[in-house]
């Protein structure tokens, strides 16, 4: 029970920990790979502890809720992100979401973020807040196919479940798997701004969507948000990770926590490398391709669940 | 005393106080009676539902002469009556506060109490008469109120489109009766349950209620009166006919669908699920299109009703292959959110009353900025709105999820249709929710936050206290619901039971309040945790970055790149909000095309974009037959100016053409 409370601690306060690291890694990559040097690894800690102590610079035109905002956005993202197995499965509380409630909880989080973008009322915000709601109304369905192919072959919508049947169950080479990697990957970088969907570096009006709703954010309300949306990067890596790539993960009393911990760092360093070359060797897209990019994540999950009811007959 | 008796009194009560309020228009008179005999009903109601008592039936030598009128009380017509007085109780309450609003009294006080009798008495009754003169009681009064005001050429004409289609319904669900009785007659409820119709006929009785209940619940392509209708009505009775009334037309559909016609084949669930499924994505994408708050929530509520009968379709499907506990399942997620869309859409009328009464506007483009003048009902709609786009740890998510866990049992069917449909009901489900979500972000941001949009709205102040009464009891209700699903899950136990033979596993006994639909290892939710860890890291953050961090608030002009406009115009308007949606989903869904029409370089006239959107059921279907009843209309209309001996010699006609028809079919 103690060590149970313990591991969900530990992860808790890793994922907090880790996260601004995998965003300062691909930075770091994705500099080297232009020819800078670029900033330390460490550079968003950094920057998250200056903005911080920073005083916060509220709009005259903001209602209360703007304060409020960067709370919900925060908890909710940290909360999704303590549900998820990073390096244990089994965790004492991953029970309480399983992975359909998990994606609803990120719903949560963007709801708030779409509101608080909408709140100063400047046009940016409204710009970049209509096409969240937008990428959303197909990205959820998208990651809900994900979500239905994995279940339909795990027998279970609990993300530990399904973690350790794909680790204990032989599931073989699975076009279903493929497809649904394929699709999680689109949804991951869509729902994270990554290029080529959204571009987290810009101040471009034309091509920003989550930079231009938190445009009226400062100081420690401005951390917040940019700590949950590392989170939320994080959150996303590690469910591929738990998913597609299940070695090492400490389940129950048989592993060492430091294989499960190393291992873990192991696939978010790949992961952190991987995003990076992948930015920089592709142009973003234009805001209204974006539909397309996800429409197709969402025809392939729900074509990978409907090959797994073909490949069930026929066996 | 016997529940059903009592339950019966209480319509009578409130029929006098129909009566009373005729003559005395006080506002508290109507208003507080309908409280305290709403919550009689509802105490009545749920001790018989909670105490799972046996049916009581009652026959009364008033109506028909050979049939009397039957009166039953089972776990689903007491379900529906909880549910009916819940809401009863409530719009009661609110009304106290909105009826001193109210221009025109003397056309909604005697009218209430008539609608919620006609309501609540629907469910009790157990013979085809019976239950049709309660139906159209009820329809009756609720379009009485649909027309209370009257002046506005708008709510005439909502009137009339909804009193054609209810009495389109009502002819569907007596020729369902008529269909169901056969030829024997036996026109109270048990003669039928006694003879259950062979399977050609049932399958007509279900067309015929599918259209009759559907048209009253609002099902595609039924719908087109719902959001004409339920927004001209005064705020609480949008309310009701938006949380209750469509609930009194599920009732009908469960109590044919699930008990009168029989045991049910899996074909009959296929067009339920495709009409609910095609009315669920039409009402959520016009919600996300429609700028007047109370059309939006009434496109909502043709959402939730779409998403109520996908799921008594797949409970349809699973009970007829014999699926039981699957069958409990969806039938229970229905049920469910029949409960839940009830108390957040009584909500967020409730809100858009309490706006309208503020502002005087429900154009969402005349609102804006009210977060902070109107500080209860902004927070009362955020969860309103919250809930109903499905989100954690509100009630809207548990039964959206559980619909999505039964629909993740669908490769359990035999049938390939039935597999692949579930899969394609999931993606509707998600797709659906998520378009929810983002109509009521749009709602609430352009409503509630940003600056104000108009001086009304600038000078906004929040409801009268009843009113907030209410609506925070509303809001706390989706919040309990959604943290003790369990509870509910557990209460609902009996109606599952009669109506597909099953019920879920018991939730009391899963430790932590968590819900698990079929085992935990396959799948649990615990929405008083997420509720937990909500709070604990939103404050454990608040905590830490103010002890650590710094505090401090300075107010500045918006940042806005360094260009603030202080025009509140240059905000996102609720058309502007919409558009990115609009070009993904409008060209298949609404034939909509924007042309832009850009002045050349050095032209002084501004530029101009023009939607056009059309609504394919009416101009495909309505329009069409609207037409041809006007060209029949002209065509017969030398029929009104013919002299006496032309009528006479029609008459004789008529006459001879009729005994001909009976002399050849015998």
């Amino acid at each position: 029970m103690i060590s149970d409370l313990a591991y969900q601690l530990l992860q808790m306060t890793l994922v907090i920990a880790l996260a601004p690291g995998l965003t300062g890694l691909i930075r770091k990559v994705k500099a080297r790979l232009t020819r800078r040097r670029g900033a330390s690894v460490l550079q968003p800690y950094f920057d998250l502890a200056r903005l911080a102590r920073k005083e916060a610079i509220v709009a005259d035109s903001a209602t209360s809720y703007f304060r409020v905002a960067p709370y919900l956005i925060f908890a909710s993202t940290w909360v999704a992100a303590a549900l998820v197995p990073t390096f244990a499965t089994g965790l004492m509380f991953s029970w309480s979401a399983d992975l359909i409630a998990i994606v609803a909880i990120l719903g949560f989080g963007r709801f708030a973020l779409i509101l608080a973008g909408m709140d100063v009322g400047t046009s940016f915000g409204g710009l970049g807040a209509s096409r969240e709601a937008m990428f959303a109304t197909l990205a959820e369905p998208a990651m809900m196919t994900i979500v239905f192919c994995l279940a339909l072959l795990a027998g279970s919508t609990q993300l530990s479940t399904i973690a350790e049947f794909m680790t204990t169950h032989d599931v073989g080479l699975r076009v279903t798997l493929g497809m649904a990697l394929v699709a999680l990957v689109m949804v991951a970088i869509a729902e994270n701004g990554r290029i080529p969907a959204d571009n987290p570096a810009t101040h471009l009006e034309l091509t920003m969507v989550h930079e231009a709703m938190i445009l009226e954010y400062s100081g420690r309300h401005l951390a917040l948000i940019e700590l949950a949306a590392m989170l939320k990067l994080l959150l996303y890596v590690s469910i591929i990770g738990c998913v597609f790539a299940p070695w090492g993960l400490v389940a129950g009393e048989g592993r060492s926590l430091g294989v499960g911990l190393g291992v873990y760092l192991a696939k978010l360093a790949f992961a952190g490398v991987a995003l990076g070359v992948f930015e920089t060797s592709i142009a973003k897209m234009r805001v209204f391709r974006v539909p397309n990019f996800l429409g197709a994540a969402l025809m392939l999950g729900l074509l990978g669940a409907m090959l797994l009811f073909v490949s069930r007959v026929l066996k | 005393m016997n529940a059903l008796v009592g339950l019966l009194l209480v319509d009578l009560a409130l029929l006098a106080l129909a009566i009373a309020g005729a003559i005395r228009r006080n506002n508290a008179l109507v208003y507080g009676g309908a409280l305290a005999l709403s919550t009689l009903g509802l105490a009545l109601a749920l001790t018989h539902f909670l105490g799972r008592a046996a049916p009581q039936t009652l026959v009364l030598p008033i109506g028909l002469p050979w049939l009397g009128a039957h009166f039953r009380l089972d776990a689903l017509s007491a379900f529906f009556l909880a549910l009916a007085h819940l809401g009863g109780a409530v719009a009661s309450l609110y009304g106290l506060g909105y009826g001193r609003h109210e221009q025109e009294p003397g056309r909604v006080l005697p009218f209430y109490p008539a609608f919620l009798a006609g309501m609540s008495l629907v469910p009790l009754a157990d013979d085809a008469y019976t239950f049709l003169v309660a139906w159209e009681f009820m329809s009756l009064s609720s379009w009485a109120l649909v027309t209370a005001h009257h002046r506005s050429a708008e709510n005439r004409n909502a009137g009339f489109v909804y009193l054609v289609m209810a009495a389109f319904g009502a002819l569907m669900l007596l020729l369902a009766f008529g269909v169901l009785a056969g030829a024997s007659g036996g026109y109270a409820f048990a003669a039928m349950r006694a003879h259950p119709p062979g399977a050609g006929v049932a399958a007509l009785a279900l067309a015929l209620v599918v259209l009759g209940a559907g048209s009253k619940a609002g099902l595609a392509p039924l719908h087109v009166w719902l959001p004409l209708a339920h927004p001209a009505a005064p705020s609480h009775v949008s309310a009701l006919m938006s949380g209750v009334m469509t609930k009194i037309a599920i009732y009908a559909f469960v109590r044919f669908a699930f008990d009168l016609l029989g045991a049910p084949d899996w074909r009959w669930s296929l067009p339920i699920l495709l009409l609910g499924a095609a009315t669920a994505a039409l009402g959520v994408l016009s919600a996300t299109m429609e700028v007047d708050l109370k059309r939006l929530l009434a496109f909502s509520t043709v959402e939730n009703i779409g998403l109520i009968f996908l799921s008594l379709g797949l409970a349809l499907a699973f009970k007829a292959d014999d699926l039981s506990r699957a069958a409990a399942l969806a039938f229970t997620a229905a049920m469910l959110h029949a409960l839940n869309h009830m108390l957040f859409k009584s909500l967020l009328f409730f809100g858009a009353g309490a706006v309208l009464t503020a502002t005087g506007a429900r154009n969402l483009d005349r609102l804006g900025g009210l977060f902070d003048r109107m500080r209860w009902t902004s927070l009362a709609m955020l969860i309103g709105a919250a809930a109903i786009a499905g989100l954690p740890p509100l009630n809207g998510f548990v039964s959206e999820w559980l619909m999505l866990q039964a629909v993740l049992l669908g490769p359990a069917f035999p049938q390939w249709t039935l597999k692949l449909l579930a899969l394609a009901m999931g993606a509707v489900v998600a797709l659906v929710a998520a378009l929810a979500a983002a109509a009521f972000a749009r709602m609430f941001g352009i409503a509630f936050l940003g600056r104000p949009r108009s001086p009304e709205a600038a000078s906004a102040t929040d409801a009268d206290p009843t009113m907030r009464y209410a609506m925070a009891g509303l809001a706390g209700a989706c919040l309990l619901a959604g943290i003790f699903p369990g509870v509910l899950i557990d209460a609902l136990k009996p109606l599952a039971e009669a109506a597909v033979g099953a019920a879920m596993p018991l939730q009391a006994k899963i430790p932590w309040t968590s819900i698990a639909p079929i085992a935990e290892s396959r799948s649990s939710y615990n929405g008083l945790l997420v509720l937990i860890f909500f709070v604990a890291s939103g404050s454990a953050a608040a905590f830490v970055i103010h002890r650590v961090a710094s505090a401090a608030i300075r107010r500045a002009p918006a940042w806005d790149c360094g260009f603030p406009n202080a025009d509140p115009a240059t905000q996102y308007t609720a058309v502007s909000f919409a558009e990115p949606i609009r070009r993904v989903y409008g060209p298949f869904a609404f034939a909509a095309r924007a042309e832009v029409d850009m002045p050349r370089p050095g032209e002084a006239r501004p530029a101009r974009i023009t939607v056009h959107m059309s609504d394919r059921i009416w101009r495909g279907l309505y329009a069409p037959i609207g037409r041809a009843v006007a060209a029949v209309a002209t065509w017969l209309n030398p029929l009104q100016f013919l002299t006496i001996r032309q009528y006479l010699s029609v008459v004789f006609g008529a006459l001879l053409a009729l005994l001909l028809l009976l002399a050849i079919r015998s």
